[in-house]
């Protein structure tokens, strides 16, 4: 059985992935899983200069959810290539690093320097909804979108290069598209959806930044159907997440469409999730005399349902 | 030995309304918690709650570990409806406990509440000259009293009410106890546990007469274990992680 994919000229082990900001620098997590297992590690974002982030209370609980306002919590790119990726290194696993800058020229200054410091991809943040300057401001405006994709383009070599969307714009097709055109190896897909929870004894925001990313299986159909729309936009590989907590979660994003996929609150809840869901799918693949984890991606057939019921 | 493991409920015994000391049986091998370590518990597996929560062992055999929780909101409501046999996920022990006291300094251990869980296996450990504080807001929720008594320290027991004990809050008595032992402030080092504005006023103390001491904090978690950033707390050496450089922090190191 094949459980490998490729993603631009990376070729993964498996197609599962960790996602940024929920994995750390991979330390956290090496008691609870072999590292070395996963198709690819995605790090927290990582700015040109570290940041404190918010202020506490960070994060809440929501149904089926939960709220966090993080702010980028970073060591900084300088930190970063000392200190954390000399460990990342050491397994054998891809390493992503996901980037977030204030202006264009932060974006090509880190890219640039990740690209040289030889890791395998760069993941670029255009959609934290959690930092007051520049992220989200180049996820929601077409035009900056294909300027800073082009540039960042330009400046990185090696590295595969990844944009994770935004999913506050209304066409994420359109968005995908301007991606594709201006030479990004693959998307990814959703990062947090914007909210915000309040307490009703005290009347006070639950989040002292008071708005905050929401992310967890309540986002997971929202999350699926980008995956979806933008899947069938584009053809480069579309990176599936949102939500996913096992298995069956990570095989409803390949069949609508999803190259890879990639786990993020749900190592919260169990370290392990990766893990068992990269078992998950060997066992799922055998179940069904399926042998290469490729002929599943793009597999849902509503199309045909729907002709069918027009029938 | 798994941080990451499954536990069978053995009791779910309810102390009073809203507190129950809930025994668990590891069916895998564990690792010893230090004294102020945690647990993220598993309260369901429907995703509503979604996360775990965080509890301190109250103390560990090598059969079992028992856990004290008061009922708070959804997920503690939850662990209340916990039944013997049914088997739940843990992940821990987690941060970082209390450190042991200096030779010749006498611990002050100061517990507010359902603190005391965090604070009943230091207390176990400490030597007989250490003071214990502990204070509830009634005489019904004041908890393991029979085996603090046992354990040989010396106890006040307060509560808010005045149904029980001396009359007042922890950080009163803990002034008073001040007052009356002037030698005491030179020799000793604090350690505290309860919400937050009785640790804010024991803190403040603290710092007024020039006290050492940790304090054991809270804050929403998501993972428990590094790796979200979720669990901040503003120290005077920028924002650490309570459930990794903490929970229990030198106690002149929080900003309050
Ligand atoms: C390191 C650590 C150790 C702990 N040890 C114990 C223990 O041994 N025994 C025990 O009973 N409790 C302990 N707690 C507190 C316990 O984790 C919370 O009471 C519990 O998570 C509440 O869950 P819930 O779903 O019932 O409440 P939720 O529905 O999540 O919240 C209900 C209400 O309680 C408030 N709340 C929730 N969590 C906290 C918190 N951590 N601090 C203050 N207010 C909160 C919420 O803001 C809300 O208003 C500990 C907390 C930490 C961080
Ligand atoms: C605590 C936390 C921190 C995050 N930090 C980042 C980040 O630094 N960069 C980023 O692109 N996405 C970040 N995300 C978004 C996740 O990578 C992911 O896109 C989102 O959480 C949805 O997936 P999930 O439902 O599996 O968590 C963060 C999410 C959480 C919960
Ligand atoms: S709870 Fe996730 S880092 Fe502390």
């Amino acid at each position: 059985m094949d459980l490998t994919v490729d993603i631009g000229h990376l070729k993964l082990k498996n197609p599962v992935m960790t996602a940024s900001g929920t994995f750390g620098y991979g330390e956290e997590y090496a008691e609870f899983v072999d590292l070395n297992m996963l198709g690819a590690i995605v790090v927290k974002g990582i700015t040109l200069k570290p940041l404190e982030g918010n202020p506490p209370p960070r994060i809440c609980e929501t149904p089926c959810g939960m709220l966090n306002a993080i702010g980028l919590q970073n060591v900084g790119l300088k930190r970063f290539l000392k200190e954390k990726l000399p460990y990342l290194r050491a397994f054998d696993s891809k390493i992503i690093v996901n980037v977030m800058g204030n202006t264009l020229q932060e974006y090509v200054k880190l890219a640039g320097a990740l690209d040289e410091a030889g890791v395998d991809g760069i993941e670029l943040n255009v959609s934290c909804p959690n930092v007051k300057k520049g992220g989200i401001m180049f996820g929601t405006d077409k035009k900056a979108l294909a300027n800073l994709t082009a540039k960042v383009r330009q400046a990185v070599r090696q590295s595969i290069l990844i944009t994770k969307l935004s999913p506050t714009v209304p066409d994420i097709p359109k968005f995908a598209v301007i991606a594709e055109e201006n030479g990004s190896d693959a998307i990814t897909l959703i990062n947090t959806i914007p909210g915000m929870a309040i307490d009703t004894r005290t009347w006070q925001p639950k989040l002292a930044n008071i708005t905050g990313g929401l992310s967890g299986p309540a986002i997971r159909p929202v999350a699926v159907r980008m995956v979806w729309e933008a899947s069938r936009a584009v053809k480069i590989p579309v990176i599936g997440v949102g939500g996913i907590m096992n298995v069956d979660d990570a095989l409803e994003f390949m069949l609508a469409g999803a190259t890879a996929v990639q786990v993020g609150t749900g190592n919260f809840l169990r370290p392990t999730a990766t893990v068992e869901i990269i078992n998950g799918l060997w066992t799922y693949l055998d179940k069904k005399g399926i042998s290469n984890v490729k002929d599943i991606i793009g597999g849902v057939n509503g199309e045909s349902i729907h002709s069918n019921l027009n029938n | 030995m798994n941080r990451y493991f499954k536990a069978e409920i053995t009791k779910n015994l309810p102390l009073n309304s809203k507190n129950n000391l809930l025994t668990l049986f590891p069916l895998e091998p564990v690792i010893d918690p230090e004294p102020g370590q945690f647990y993220m518990i598993e309260v369901s597996d429907s995703y509503n709650p979604l996360l775990k929560r965080p509890f301190c062992c109250l103390r560990k055999t090598p059969d079992n570990m028992q856990f004290l929780f008061t009922v708070r909101g959804k997920g503690t409501a939850l662990m209340k409806e916990f039944r013997k046999g049914q088997v739940i996920h843990l992940i821990g022990p987690l941060g970082s406990g209390y450190p042991e006291a200096r030779k010749g300094c006498t611990p002050v251990v100061i517990a507010g509440g359902t603190g005391i869980a965090s604070l009943f296996s230091f207390i176990e450990r400490t030597p007989d000259s250490s003071r214990v504080i502990y204070g509830a807001k009634t005489k019904d929720e004041l908890l393991m009293l029979d085996e603090l008594r046992k354990a040989g320290i010396r106890l006040t027991v307060c509560t808010d009410d005045c149904s029980f004990g001396e009359e007042g809050m922890v950080d009163q008595i803990f002034m008073n106890f001040l007052r009356s032992n002037e030698s005491i402030r030179t020799s000793c080092v604090l350690y505290a546990c309860g919400p937050r504005p009785m640790l804010r006023a024991v803190a403040a103390i603290a710092r007024d007469n020039n006290i050492k001491g940790y304090a054991s904090l809270e804050e929403n978690m998501a993972c428990g274990f590094g790796a979200c950033l979720g669990c901040a707390v503003n120290t005077v050496k920028g924002y650490k992680r309570v459930c990794k450089e903490g929970p229990v922090f030198p106690i002149q190191e929080i900003v309050w």
